[in-house]
């Protein structure tokens, strides 16, 4: 039979380019088991034990049934007490919470629940690269602001108030960032505030997977924490990073009642509910989870340490990256792509790393390094960064 | 400032972290943590480093004990004096005064099982104002000072994830 298959797709799906860097991923996965990769944006830590544990007493006890679509409401309450407790954000669990599967539900869940054909959605690039899809999926249209490595990656307001128009419906904020590792201040978030407080129909969806992996000594801020801000903005977070639970498959939105129940409605159709198991397992993650996330955090901001100095002492210039597991140096000046470095870097010293235009056209000229890995591996990786680019270094005299 | 229980947790894990590399972990100088370290021994905080051997991995054929010890405390000198008798001998890799049905617990490690029953009969039990003891053999080790012994931690994450 000879079916065209491809045109059987769909036009806004076909339209989502495969990824350029598609290839240089194969090479890599190829690879597996033999390169120390420091190219995974998932935490290297397995999931504390009592939370595992969790998880497991509540399949002993058969508890293995669909959950309410919301989610549980023990969880709804425990994931409203943690955020009240960590972040001074105030929820209500019945009508306000929805529990889904990962964060990335939850983006999926607010650009089909959002976005009429045509509308715009404002996102900042280099950024994770489920946001432009999920919006081109929705058959929005995603405006891409590019923020730059001399402003610390962080959103400007003139860019901002640059990129509204009228038919602009939400921009996502992503701080602390993947795969920069940038965070935006209080002062800083103030400022994107004043600009949106004269653009009153614009929603923000604030993307907070990496909140609890901040290293400036501070509570991230979510622009939720400002009163004007409050009912325009729609949390998004989850376990997997903050927990090490990424194969769990949990996350959550958190936002004004009636979107909540709009995106509960397409939650229902189309998911049901998150897993049982891990809705168990992240009741413990949020009333006893504190010592472990604080033990991981500090084992990330020792890395991160290493990993800056590592950087500096292999010659790349890099902004110090003050959350997430990511640094993401300019590798300009050496005569390569970020693809073509990636792929050699590679291939030459057995390092996984991954080029930056991965992330949107503007990271290009960068790499993003995550050190959700070892320490041996880092110090590892590091001393091959450094020959590496003396070896580039050698080739371009 | 540097943080003093942070770098005890690192070296305790493990001590042969390079200086410089506990300087970079702790955005410290590698002066101040070599002072501080050595603040440490000085204050008897660091008391030495060793190495955590796993000796079933090795054709040495020993045992690890565990002997409880009930005993009655002296005048004036409570537990201690007697403990100090215990603790002594080279052999005594542990002892510990506890809580509970028991006083003192000594640990003999890397010992044979002779060595152990005649240290038992000949050593402790003979000594004025041992009620009794009651000895334990570790069959196996799953787990020693917070590390595994059964098995090898493994990274299956894929080699690439966005
Ligand atoms: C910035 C950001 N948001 C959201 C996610 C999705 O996480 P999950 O669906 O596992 O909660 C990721 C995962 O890489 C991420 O980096």
């Amino acid at each position: 039979m000879d079916i065209d298959y491809q045109s059987k797709i769909s036009k806004v799906v076909n339209g989502i380019a495969p990824s350029a860097i598609r290839r240089f991923f194969d090479l890599a996965n190829e690879m597996k088991g033999e390169v120390i990769s420091l190219s995974i944006g998932e935490p290297d830590f397995v999931t504390p034990w009592n939370i595992r544990e969790a998880g497991i007493f509540s399949l002993e006890d058969g508890n293995t049934h669909y959950s309410p679509n919301q989610g549980y409401i023990e969880v709804r309450k425990a994931i409203s007490e943690y955020l009240q407790r960590r972040f001074e954000l105030k929820y209500d669990p019945k009508s306000q919470i929805l529990v889904t599967v990962g964060g990335s539900e939850a983006l999926d869940l607010i650009a089909r629940s959002l976005i009429d054909p045509g509308d715009e959605v404002i996102i900042l690039e280099p950024c994770f690269v489920a946001y432009k899809a999920t919006v081109t999926l929705a058959h929005g249209v995603p405006v891409v602001i590019e923020t730059k490595e001399e402003d610390e990656y962080r959103l400007k307001p003139e860019a901002l108030e640059a990129a509204i128009t009228d038919k602009t419906k939400y921009i996502i904020l992503g701080y602390p960032g993947n795969p920069t590792g940038a965070t935006m201040s209080r002062e800083d978030l103030a400022a994107i505030k004043d600009v949106l407080v004269r653009h009153p129909d614009i929603f923000v969806v604030s993307d907070e997977l990496y909140s609890e992996l901040s290293y400036t000594g501070e509570r991230p801020v979510s622009i939720a924490n400002f009163p004007e801000m409050y009912d325009r903005t729609i949390v998004v977070n989850g376990f997997s990073k903050s927990f090490a639970m990424t194969g769990w498959r949990i996350g959550y939105m958190a936002g004004p009642a009636p979107l909540v129940a709009a995106m509960n409605k397409v939650h229902q159709y189309c998911i049901m509910c998150s897993p049982t198991t891990a809705q168990y397992a992240v009741i413990e993650a949020c009333r006893n989870g504190d010592k472990e996330v604080d033990e991981m955090r500090e084992e990330y901001n020792r890395r991160r340490r290493v990993i800056i100095k590592g950087l500096t002492d292999a010659g790349l210039k890099c902004f110090a990256p003050t959350g997430a597991f990511y640094a993401f140096p300019s590798i300009e000046g050496l005569g390569l792509s970020s693809e073509k470095f990636c792929e050699r870097f590679l291939m030459e010293k057995k390092v996984a790393i991954v080029p930056g235009n991965a992330f949107g056209k503007c990271g290009e000229g960068h790499v993003r390094i995550s050190y959700a890995a070892s320490m041996e591996n880092i110090q590892e990786a590091m001393k091959r960064l450094k020959e590496f680019v003396s070896d580039l270094k050698e080739e371009n005299k | 400032m540097l943080n003093r229980i942070e770098l005890l947790q690192l070296v305790e894990h493990n001590a042969r972290v390079k200086i410089s590399d506990l300087a970079t972990m702790l955005n410290a100088s590698e002066e101040e943590i070599a002072a501080e370290l050595e603040a440490c021994k000085k204050d008897n905080v660091i008391l030495g480093y060793t190495t955590m051997i796993n000796w079933e991995k090795t054709e040495r054929e020993t045992v690890t004990a565990l002997i409880e010890v009930r005993i009655t405390p002296q005048r004036n000198q409570g537990f201690d004096k007697i403990a100090s008798q215990f603790y002594r001998y080279p052999q005594v890799s542990s002892c510990f005064l506890m809580s509970g049905g028991f006083d003192l617990m000594l640990i003999i490690e890397d010992s044979t099982l002779r060595e152990v029953a005649n240290f038992v009969s000949e050593k402790i039990a003979p000594l004025e104002g041992v009620l009794s003891t009651a000895t334990h053999f570790i069959l196996k080790k799953y787990k020693s000072n917070g590390t595994l012994f059964t098995q090898k931690p493994k990274d299956d994450r894929e080699t690439i994830v966005l």
